[in-house]
């Protein structure tokens, strides 16, 4: 593996509680990687095992070609951006952007210059002797983002920086940082519980459930290629059809399709015993016997019906009762009753109030075939 | 939200207590500090600064306030050595039994002062228990004399019985120090060293300075300690006004110290109060 960072079969309890079962997982250089999960996933005590402050009960943690794992946080070359920012209260701006430098013993000559450099790539030159007390959230984060890299580490660590922010610096911070990214390439490792954060900000999101990872994949493949049922729920919203599968054709609730062969699991993780149907060795020999599977269709794949033509390309009709319409600006949220009262989410370019029994059609590629989650 | 007749009836209480019980008293000992004692042992209300001429005409008066600051700077500065150490390690490294400890440093504080007076006299004694076992050990043939009755022993008490006053505002500093402060600084490769050095200390200083000002100022007013275990060269300024006000029967010159003693105390606790604002960075 050439990854600059490699995380081996990581596993970290506390007392009793597992809170990795073994996580591994490279990151290479210049990439921005979103590790995503619910709290209590165990993102933060990843990030943390990696910053240092943490030591992993077994596993191995490399950077390049060193081990890590076993060194003091003021050993790494890993710098992080704390939650809550940790700004030193008692030093002001320009202090607290140079102790790093300070404390590493950089020519003494050399620090005003980066910690300007530093300051000015946040835009927060004119600020260089305030007091931290006297910034703003959005300053403060600015402030511990210049702090960190001014260190230029290899990797630099997130945690959830922005979710102190209001609605609207938050997405520009968001831009910010994607662009900061850009210019320093610096290996960005974000921490958030945020989805959509993770999809706008990554190159790579690693969905973090419950210790494991569920699936590493960039924000496209993942959200058009979800793995698994959870990972389909967690990233953005979707419908959970469980279908049954008989001669390479779907059934679910009167509908029927053909389940693609195309659909292969994502590269990132082995292929799933329980895969599509086709390349499923056992479904071959016995392909008369139906088998289960769930399919995730996402609310936009579900468009209003064409009525006076047919259905083109094996697109898939059937007819559904719209029981509840929410309107959002340039979509319509719409909620579906089927005939036999399961309901589905669609989402449609906005128009008119719908009413009464309407035709709606999906196409067969969109309804990606997933692993059942075992629940936690 | 509160009407006129409940606040003033919350705030009458306390302003007729420190009228009664502080500023009555002090206005009194203003006065009798200008007045004086006649040959007869009377109290003359005539005005004066004679008293006040006294204090500097007569050495030894500034000699005792001189070794009562110098006795106080030492214990200030020994209970800081014990002190903020002891809070260091209750705040930072004891985790399961930091309770327990934190019951061990305050329990003294609720024996009497007078018992833990006569400990060290037991303890420092010609024939006490240090001198005991010394000469158990043939390390000295006679007991040491140099004990007791010495500013050492002076010293040595109040030290002892003024460290949890020290301990006590330098843990709650320390324990109010943001954790994950101590956790960028190393993350921003500091060692630990560095990191108490750059961080830990600064951001503990408010702390040190209450604790110094409580060993300071108290030890500065005591005179229990000096009459237990002080002797004639441990004697202190409050040793004086006591003896002023009881003994020697002259209260004009008593007043005239203890208003010194209050003056320099009040400017010191304002100096502290000024440097405190400084040092604090909310």
């Amino acid at each position: 593996m050439s990854a600059l960072l490699s995380i081996r079969n990581v596993v970290k309890g506390f007392g009793n509680r597992a809170v990795l079962r073994g996580i591994t997982l490279g990151i290479d250089s210049g990439e921005f990687l979103t590790i995503l999960g619910e709290s209590g996933s165990g993102k933060t005590t990843l990030l943390r095992l990696i910053a240092g402050f943490e030591r992993p009960d077994s596993g191995e943690i490399w950077m390049a070609d060193e081990r890590i794992d076993e060194l003091a946080p003021y050993n790494r070359h890993v710098n992080t951006v704390f939650q809550s920012y940790a700004l030193f209260p008692h030093l002001s701006v320009f202090e607290n952007i140079a102790y790093g430098l300070r404390v590493q013993s950089t020519p003494k000559l050399e620090i005003p210059k980066r910690v300007e450099q530093a300051l000015a790539m946040v835009k927060m030159s004119d600020y260089a002797q305030s007091s931290p007390s006297r910034l703003s959230g959005g300053q403060q984060q600015r402030v511990a983002l210049a702090r960190a890299l001014v260190n230029r580490p290899k990797v630099l660590l997130l945690d959830e920086p922005l979710s102190a922010l209001d609605a609207n610096l938050r997405r520009q911070m968001q831009t910010e940082l994607k662009s900061l990214q850009r210019e320093v390439g610096i290996t960005f490792i974000f921490v958030t519980h945020d989805q959509e954060e993770a999809m706008a900000l990554s190159d790579r999101i690693a969905l973090l459930r419950a210790g494991t990872l569920e699936q590493v994949a960039s924000p496209r493949e993942i959200y058009a290629t979800p793995a698994t049922a959870y990972t389909a729920q967690f990233i953005g919203q979707t419908n959970l059809l469980k279908a049954q599968i008989r001669n390479g054709f779907a059934s679910s609730s009167g509908m029927t399709w053909q389940a693609a062969a195309s659909q292969v699991a994502p590269a990132s993780l082995p292929a799933s015993d329980d895969g599509p149907a086709k390349s499923n060795p056992q479904s071959r020999t016995e392909a008369n016997s139906p088998s289960n599977a769930t399919f995730s269709l996402r609310p936009e794949c579900i468009h209003l019906a064409d009525t006076s033509s047919n259905a083109a390309n094996n697109a898939v009709r059937f007819a559904a009762r719209v029981t509840n319409q929410t309107f959002g600006g340039a979509t319509d949220l719409l909620e579906l009753t089927l005939s036999d009262g399961r309901t589905l989410r669609a989402r449609i370019p906005s128009r008119g109030t719908i009413e009464g029994p309407t035709q709606f059609e999906f196409s067969p590629q969109d309804a990606t075939q997933v692993k059942d989650s075992e629940p936690n | 939200m509160y009407t006129r007749a409940y606040k003033s009836a919350v705030a009458i209480p306390p302003l007729l207590w420190v009228t009664i019980f502080l500023l009555i008293p002090y206005a009194i000992l203003f006065c009798y500090s200008f007045w004086q004692v006649s040959p007869l042992q009377i109290i003359i209300h005539s005005w004066s600064l004679d008293n006040y001429r006294e204090l500097l005409r007569n050495h030894i008066y500034l000699e005792v306030l001189f070794r009562s600051m110098r006795i106080a700077g030492a214990v200030t500065a020994l209970a800081l050595l014990l002190g903020y150490p002891l809070a260091y390690f209750l705040s930072f490294r004891a985790t399961k039994r930091k309770d327990l400890l934190y019951q061990l440093v305050i329990i003294p504080l609720w024996v009497s002062y007078l018992v833990r007076g006569y400990a060290w006299k037991t303890i420092l004694g010609s024939d006490g228990v240090l001198n005991g076992f010394l000469q158990y050990l043939h390390l000295t043939n006679h007991p040491v004399e140099f004990f007791l009755y010495s500013p050492f022993a002076v010293i040595l008490t109040l030290t002892h019985i003024y460290t949890p006053f020290t301990f006590l505002p330098i843990y709650a500093s320390l324990e109010h120090i943001p954790r994950n402060l101590i956790e960028a600084s190393q993350d921003l490769g500091a060692s630990p060293a560095r990191t108490f050095w750059r961080v830990i200390l600064p951001l503990s200083l408010p702390g040190v300075l209450a604790g110094a000002t409580f060993a300071f100022v108290l030890t500065l007013g005591d005179f229990l300690a000096p009459l237990l275990v002080g002797g004639p060269s441990g004697i202190m300024i409050s040793n004086i006004v006591v003896s002023l006000f009881g003994a020697a029967y002259n209260w004009p010159l008593g007043a005239a110290i203890s208003l010194c003693m209050l003056i320099l105390v009040v400017t010191l606790l304002f100096l502290v109060e000024r440097l405190e604002k400084k040092l604090s960075f909310q």
